[in-house]
């Protein structure tokens, strides 16, 4: 796999941080894929660029309802902005992706980021960013690739 | 008065008649039972929705005894949820409701839950604090009347049931894993590990489960093979991770009661059937608080509750010429608006 940039967060703290950094470059209709074991980070980054974009929701697991929805405004033209927080953690195959109606959240001017992405990878044929999450060597520390 | 009720926010399809707050029938499909009626269906139940609503709703109806023209009030949730979801019961209903020409009312799904233990022939009366533990959401809120709620607390990551699932799968119990651990956890030693306790800055009342996730991630990485294989290795860690997820819960909800001087708690969603909630929480009765569960059936996703709650907004409503026509325009809305709530 050929990244374009590897970071090392030493903390939760760190991997928000990187999160909101990452969201200065997100466009509208964007779709960013995250991968990753549980608890390398997934939620606490995608935690980081709701923040940028002034979320004043609470950014929670949509791992049980698969897709929170939050309001937020983006800087850039200095308008409202929809952010689909995706978990497909629990989908099996692609019929479930058809089954939730993902294809109606991908042209909503808004931006999506997709937690356990393996799927959206997959029925996207790879058009999207993908971000991927590992455990480092000591306790709190995470590699985070962009590829 | 009888209402019919349509629940479609997730994965359960479900349909529910009641006689005022009597629940006459209660009809839950979920990802389990789909096979019954017949072809096979996504694990994940959305459109599949579209495919049961109607014989879910036929079948409330002849388990209760009831025709369509006896009906008087049709309820269905219309927030929070997955959209495709909630549209499929929320149209189902409105149209129904437009064609019979009676009221229609929609129904907040977390509010309705907080008002579960109503349908088991006990009432708890305001004020109450009220905790809603499933596997989407994890909320303490102050009930003082009908529809007069104020949200103490919610989670900040993971919710308890989703705690519960994800440490079920670290653990090869596979999903759903709630009612895995627990019984696991019977026959484990619950401080065998003892797991940090999330702490949350400024807040009392919020939840925090992920780190507790990570915690057991962490153990199971670094546990030896020789320890793993030991006969009580699986029930002590179960036993260990629903006494810390369970301590929680439970101590937060004592601390908002002594707060706002309530002794009357009201436990409902899906984590309300673990066993050690009940226990924990039932021993409160000795200390002269009323503690309330709702029967199993009505703890997870079910549209009796959606009826109830439609019931109760409707006699207690001073305008009912809203549910005959703007109640019909009534949005399906992903998100809880805490604000309103």
């Amino acid at each position: 796999m050929i990244c374009r940039e590897t970071i090392i967060s030493a903390s939760p703290e760190d991997t928000f941080q990187a999160g909101k950094k990452f969201a200065e470059d997100l466009r509208r209709n964007s779709v960013t894929g995250f991968f990753g074991d549980l608890g390398t980070g997934k939620t606490q980054f995608i935690k980081g660029i709701c923040d940028f974009f002034k979320v004043k929701e609470a950014v929670n697991s949509p791992t049980f309802i698969i897709v929170n929805e939050y309001s937020g405004i983006s800087d850039s033209d200095n308008s409202a902005i929809k952010i689909f927080h995706f978990d497909f953690y629990r989908l099996k195959n692609m019929s479930d992706l058809y089954s939730i109606g993902f294809e109606n959240y991908t042209d909503q001017n808004g931006i999506c980021l997709i937690e356990w992405a393996e799927l959206a990878d997959e029925y996207l044929q790879g058009n999207l960013q993908k971000i991927y999450f590992e455990h480092g060597q000591k306790e709190n520390e995470r590699i985070i690739k962009f590829k | 008065m009888i209402t019919l009720a349509i629940e479609t926010s997730c994965d359960e399809t479900s349909a529910a008649v009641l006689n005022k707050d009597k629940v006459l029938s209660n009809i839950i499909l979920s990802q389990q039972d789909h096979s019954k009626f017949g072809g096979i269906v996504p694990e994940l139940a959305s459109r599949s929705h579209l495919e049961s609503i109607v014989s879910v709703t036929r079948t409330a109806l002849l388990n209760a005894g009831i025709n369509l023209k006896d009906i008087n009030l049709i309820s269905a949730t219309s927030e929070p949820g997955l959209i495709g979801a909630l549209l499929v019961g929320l149209n189902f209903a409105k149209s129904l409701a437009a064609s019979l020409n009676i009221p229609f009312i929609p129904v907040n799904h977390i509010r309705s839950h907080l008002y579960s233990n109503f349908l088991c022939n006990q009432k708890a009366i305001y004020p109450f604090i009220g905790l809603i533990v499933s596997g989407g959401h994890t909320m303490l809120v102050l009930v003082e009347d009908f529809n007069m709620h104020t949200v103490l607390g919610n989670t900040i990551d993971d919710a308890a049931g989703e705690a519960f699932d994800k440490a079920a799968k670290l653990l090869g119990l596979g999903y759903p894993g709630g009612a895995q651990i627990d019984n696991s956890a019977k026959s484990g030693n619950e401080n065998f590990i003892r797991f940090p306790k999330a702490k949350i800055k400024n807040s009392k009342y919020d939840f925090s489960f992920s780190g507790i996730k990570t915690s057991l991630l962490y153990y199971l990485r670094d546990v030896s093979e020789n320890e793993k294989s030991r006969a009580d290795f699986v029930n002590d860690v179960c036993s260990s991770f629903q006494k810390t997820v369970t301590d929680d819960l439970f101590e937060k909800t004592v601390s908002a009661c002594s707060e706002f001087n309530v002794k009357k708690i009201s436990v409902s969603g899906g984590v309300s059937a673990n066993s050690e909630m009940r226990k924990k929480f039932n021993q409160l009765k000795s200390r002269n608080f009323e503690v309330y569960f709702p029967e199993i059936q009505y703890a997870t996703d079910n549209a009796a509750m959606i009826g109830l709650c439609g019931y109760l907004s409707y006699i207690s409503a001073d305008d009912k010429t809203f549910f005959k026509s703007a109640s019909l325009l009534t949005p399906a809305k992903a998100r809880l608006d805490y604000e309103k709530f």
